[in-house]
């Protein structure tokens, strides 16, 4: 009973993937709406349920752990994909294997979730690589396009290269311990150079993963080359779930190795939000925008998991609440255009809110919390981000992270000016958007907005990370 | 909830639904929705104005505050947060009567004045706009709520003085007014944060009870820290007080009221006459035991400053020939004779006469002033012009004007029995007692504004022929600009014959006034005098008062060019700031600050050339940063930790 309560988020999604496994098996020519339709619904249960409250516990001998904040991750991470699963019904309808797409897209998630509740570095191991090899397949799912199978062989190979360092890192740490259960290994782990190099391979390939400079090279050819869908869920489900790994492998199995990590993310994010910005500020196209823009905010968040423990677990993963949301949305509007009109590039969005002020005011906004401009919900991520850092009392730092905040207004602003001010005789005409894109987009805002004025999701997230 | 806070609600609301659909759907039912929600909250003034005065306000023989709404709006600490809320006392209570009063009148008034105007909606949403944020500044209970209505109220000014947006005068002259008082708030804000910082709290009653008790520390420490050798305290009160003097239009930041007459007659009456000018008086009534009690030094600032302001206003009055700005000037100088009324005062018992006379003559000045311009935007609209010498003979054609421009004009030189009389008598008691200077300049501001007054009212009512082709067809107006005319004329006459001191004194407890004959007799006799003079100037066409003109020659022509104080702004602003201050920051900031910006910008784009190397598509490429990197954070972090 112990098993099916306090597994329930990962055999709900295991059911699922049974269920559409039978379903493709005796399909007898269903069509795609049909498919979608079933699958939403599934989502959506899924959802539900997640959000139900579990239990605490180990199962498995420790090697499968259920905890608060990750139970809280996993939920927003379902929610996270059905609002992604909602969004990309026009791209799905025109492609031919949806059952297929949403199988690894599941598995994936499933591994995610395997991977925030593992217990020791074999289970950790397995769940990531379950979380990346099916992603793999999904970034080739722009059949017909070059760009789509490029971005798919560069996300495998990159991978699989980290995957080697991480490995050689997880026989170190083994090799030096001779435990790979993470309570134990919190135990022993000390500051001897065979730990130190154990740790800081593993501690690359969950970096990789992040896209911190300078691991991040793959991101920007995967992103521009995935299908948008895809790219949402790289960059918002996959990096989501990665913080909350990466903060509890952090403060809660390597915390006596607390000098070399507060290093690593001290130099790290400094150059990971200036390499970031940098490259934002000369991006055309939206997607390889988004993806700088991206990897800016993990160097925020690494700022923000710098500090003091449970302020600094709150920050960021409060941080990941509102730049979920942010971005689904983001990714939602230039999914839309890129679906409808095939337009892809910041100057071709000139003109877009005379005749999609919906979409419009949309990326507005989301683009507005992303930039941190109150009252958006980026706007106290952010400041919770900053404060989080400071607690450290080094403001060096903070003043480096403030500073890269201002540079990113520039180019967010460039998009909304593009989109508001900028005159185009030949901009996107008015594109008709299907209902559950609205429905996407509007619980995105509603997130954004009710995320930044209510205190008690900070506050609930604050009692959450207590425990870790 | 109190039902109070309808009285700022039904404006606010009339203003968002006139702002938001009145030019597409209501049209003229604008007028009528933000005349009934004015109408409401008048109503439910003068039921709050009963009951306080007459039923619950008293505790022991003395009016104390009451605070029916207190809502906490932002919390910092647990010691300093902001609330909004409604403080009832006399003088806010008062205040609430003439605001809604007048505002009122004007509704009622535009409603025939503003007729066929094509942003009719508009200006009613503006008029609404303006009543809620000044009933907001009314009730405030801290300083800081103080502050936003009085910004609000800064806004909507601005919106009305602008209202003609195409008339290039009024948006110069909106501007002017906004920059100015903008100016003069941030001796306002500086002086907020003086004062709540050595007080610890932004709450009225707070800030007065730890000021003037002397053995509080907070007192203690604003008094011994001192600033260019004035303490703490005076800084703020001062600063507070200079705000004030801003939206009073008091010397030398007066210069924006005359040309703030721009803006429609009506809304020069509500604004500009009645309401929002004397907003500095009632700042300073707010935090008048503060003043009184623990630093006379600044109350003496605001009694110099004021009865300076009403003797320069009053020259400057005789001398011009457009209608409004004559009365713009007589409204400098009334809110002058309030302001130095407070100057003057003690705290508590007769001592406190001038605070009561301060606010009593706010209280009759609201209302003959407000009539004032309203006859004053009859006659414009007769005539279509401002100028007084395209004026003259109109007796016949604006009987009822006529009267009443009359009564308001005795009313504001102080004949008794006509309200200007009572306050201005009790007025110029409390200055002879305090100091004798003040008192002589304003007995002879008051002959002085008995003569200009009466020299505008014969140059347009009698003065020569009715120039007959300058006329339009409509007459005196509608009835709606009729009516109020009339109303405000009987509340000229009588509303000096109200107790005042029964309800409105500096400590709450009632004070009788009497009214000492031998001692009115010398301020009568010189408004008797200057009414006399103006009847031989200005009655009958003739040319002596160009003939005086001219034996004056230079006094008169820079009194009337009003003592060049707007040449000297002109010269400070354009001459010393634009060149020492304003030119040096434009080049600073074009070369050093752009500079600095482009040289990043620059230097950015070639780091991303440079370091778009890294980004070169190839996966064996990647691979190698990542191995690489990998590498130098290890070596790092060994290094870091003298592991290596």
């Amino acid at each position: 009973m112990d098993l099916i309560l306090m597994m329930k988020n990962e055999l709900m999604l295991v059911f699922i993937i049974v269920i559409l496994l039978v379903m493709k098996v005796a399909d007898n020519g269903r069509s795609s709406g049909y498919w979608i339709g079933v699958i939403n619904v599934l989502l959506i249960v899924n959802c539900i349920i997640d959000w139900l409250p579990v239990s605490e516990g180990e199962l498995f001998g420790g090697v499968y752990k259920s905890y608060a904040l990750g139970n809280f991750g996993k939920s927003l991470l379902s929610t996270g994909t059905l609002l992604i699963s909602l969004f990309s019904t026009d791209w799905l309808k025109r492609c031919q294997h949806i059952a297929e797409f949403y199988l690894l897209m599941i598995s994936t998630l499933l591994g995610m979730f395997f991977m925030i509740s593992s217990g020791n570095l074999l289970m950790f191991y397995l769940s990531l690589e379950l979380s990346t090899i099916p992603l793999a397949a999904m970034c080739n799912f722009g059949l017909t396009e070059r760009k789509s199978g490029e971005a798919a062989m560069k996300l495998i190979l990159s991978s699989a290269f980290s995957s080697c360092l991480m490995l050689m890192g997880i026989s170190f740490l083994y090799g030096a311990s001779g435990t790979i259960n993470f309570e134990v290994l919190s135990i022993i782990v000390q500051e001897t150079p065979l730990y130190i190099m154990g740790f800081v391979l593993l501690f690359v390939g969950v970096a990789f993963k992040l896209s911190v400079v300078p691991f991040h090279l793959w991101t920007a050819d995967v992103y521009e080359g995935a299908p948008v869908p895809v790219t949402a869920f790289l960059s918002v489900i996959s990096k989501s779930a990665m913080i909350i790994v990466f903060s509890f492998l952090l403060y809660h199995v390597f915390g006596s190795l607390y000098n070399s990590w507060y290093l690593l993310l001290y130099v790290l994010s400094i150059v990971t939000m200036i390499t970031g910005n940098v490259f934002a500020i000369r991006q055309e196209n939206m997607k390889r925008f988004l993806a700088f823009s991206s990897i800016t905010q993990m160097g925020y968040i690494l700022v923000g998991i710098s500090g003091s423990s449970a302020e600094g677990v709150t920050s960021s993963v409060y941080f990941i609440v509102v730049y979920l949301f942010s971005n689904i949305a983001a990714f939602g509007v230039i999914s839309q255009i890129a679906e409808k009109s095939g337009k892809e590039t910041i100057s071709s969005y000139k003109g877009l809110a005379k005749h999609n002020p919906f979409l419009a005011w949309t990326m507005a906004i989301a683009l507005f919390s992303l930039a941190g401009i109150p009252p958006t919900a980026g706007f106290f991520g952010k400041i919770f981000l900053l404060k989080a850092g400071a607690s450290k009392g080094d403001l060096f730092l903070i003043t480096i992270a403030a500073l890269n905040m201002i540079v990113a207004l520039y180019y967010y602003l460039r998009v909304i000016r593009a989109m508001f001010m900028d005159e185009n005789e030949d901009s996107i005409p008015v594109l008709h958007s299907g209902a559950p894109l609205k429905v996407a987009l509007a619980i995105c805002l509603i997130g954004i907005l009710i995320t930044g004025f209510s205190g008690p999701v900070y506050e609930y997230i604050f009692t959450l990370s207590n425990g870790i | 909830m109190s039902p109070l806070i309808l009285i700022l609600l039904l404006p606010f609301l009339s203003f968002v639904i006139s702002g938001l659909w009145g030019r597409k759907y209501l049209k003229n039912l604008a007028g009528i929705l933000s005349t009934t929600t004015v109408l409401a909250s008048f109503v439910i003034s003068v039921t709050t104005a009963y009951r306080y005065f007459f039923v619950d306000g008293k505790v022991a023989g003395k009016f104390v505050a009451q605070y029916p709404v207190d809502f906490k709006w932002l919390e910092f600490t647990p010691d300093l947060s902001i609330h909004l809320g409604i403080l009832i006392d006399p003088i806010s209570v008062m205040m609430l009567l003439v605001v809604t009063f007048i505002s009122l009148m004007v509704h009622i008034y535009s409603l025939g004045y503003m007729k066929g105007e094509e942003r009719y909606a508009t200006y009613y949403s503006f008029l609404s706009l303006f009543t809620f944020s000044m009933l907001g500044l009314v009730v405030a209970t801290n300083i800081f709520q103080t502050y936003i209505f009085w910004e609000l109220v800064g806004v909507s000014s601005f919106l009305l003085i602008g209202f003609y947006y195409s008339k290039p005068s009024a948006v110069a002259a909106s501007k002017k007014a906004f920059i100015v008082t903008r100016f003069a708030d941030l001796g306002f804000l500086a002086g907020i944060l003086i004062l709540s910082y050595y007080s610890g709290s932004l709450e009225f009653k707070d800030i007065i009870a730890r000021y003037t008790d002397s053995s509080s520390p907070h007192l203690q420490a604003a008094i011994s820290s001192s600033f260019l050798g004035v303490s703490a305290l005076s800084w703020g009160l001062v600063l507070v007080f200079i705000g004030g003097a801003g939206k009073s239009a008091m010397f030398p930041l007066h210069v924006w009221l005359p040309d703030a007459m721009e803006g429609p007659t009506p809304v020069s009456a509500l604004i500009h006459a009645a309401t929002m000018v004397v907003a500095g008086v009632y700042l300073v009534a707010r935090l008048f035991p503060v003043y009184a009690i623990s630093c006379p030094a600044a109350l003496h600032v605001v009694a110099v400053v004021g009865v300076f302001s009403s003797a320069f206003a009053a020259l400057i009055a005789c001398t011009q020939t457009d209608i409004k700005r004559v009365l713009a000037y007589s409204t400098m100088s009334q809110i002058g004779f309030m302001m130095f009324a407070l100057g003057v005062s003690g705290y508590g018992g007769e001592a406190g006469l001038g605070y009561m006379a301060s606010m009593f003559h706010l209280f009759t000045h609201a209302i003959f002033k407000a009539l004032l311009f309203l006859c004053a935007g009859t006659v414009i609209h007769f005539v279509h012009s401002n100028e007084i010498k395209d004026m003259g003979g109109l007796k016949k054609s604006l009987p009822i004007t006529h009267i009443a421009f009359l009564l308001a004009c005795l009313a504001i030189s102080g004949i008794p029995p006509f309200s200007g009389f009572f306050s201005k008598e009790e007025i110029l008691t409390a200055a002879y007692h305090h100091d004798k200077l003040i008192f002589w300049v304003a007995v002879v501001t008051a002959g002085l504004t008995s003569f200009y007054m009466f020299r505008l009212f014969f140059s347009i009512f009698y003065r020569g022929e009715e120039n007959t082709h300058a006329q339009s067809h409509h007459g005196e107006g509608t009835s709606s600009m009729l009516a109020p005319q009339i109303i405000l004329a009987f509340g000229s006459v009588l509303a000096g014959l109200i107790p005042f001191g029964k309800f409105v004194t500096s400590d709450g407890v009632g004070l009788e006034a009497h009214t000492d004959w031998n001692f009115s007799l010398l301020p009568i006799a010189l408004s008797s005098t200057g009414i006399l003079f103006a009847i031989y100037f200005f009655m009958k066409d003739n040319d002596k008062a160009e003939v005086l003109a001219s034996k004056f020659g230079s006094v008169y022509i820079s009194l009337k060019r009003k003592l060049y104080i707007d040449e000297i702004y002109e010269f400070v602003t354009k001459r010393i700031i634009f060149n020492l201050i304003a030119q040096p920051a434009a080049w600073f900031d074009k070369n050093i600050v752009d500079g600095f910006i482009n040289t990043i910008g620059k230097a950015t784009q070639v780091f991303s050339l440079t370091t778009s190397v890294w980004q070169s598509g190839k996966v064996q490429a990647y691979s190698a940063w990542l191995l690489a990197g990998t590498l130098v954070v290890l070596i790092m972090c060994l290094y870091y930790l003298q592991l290596l």
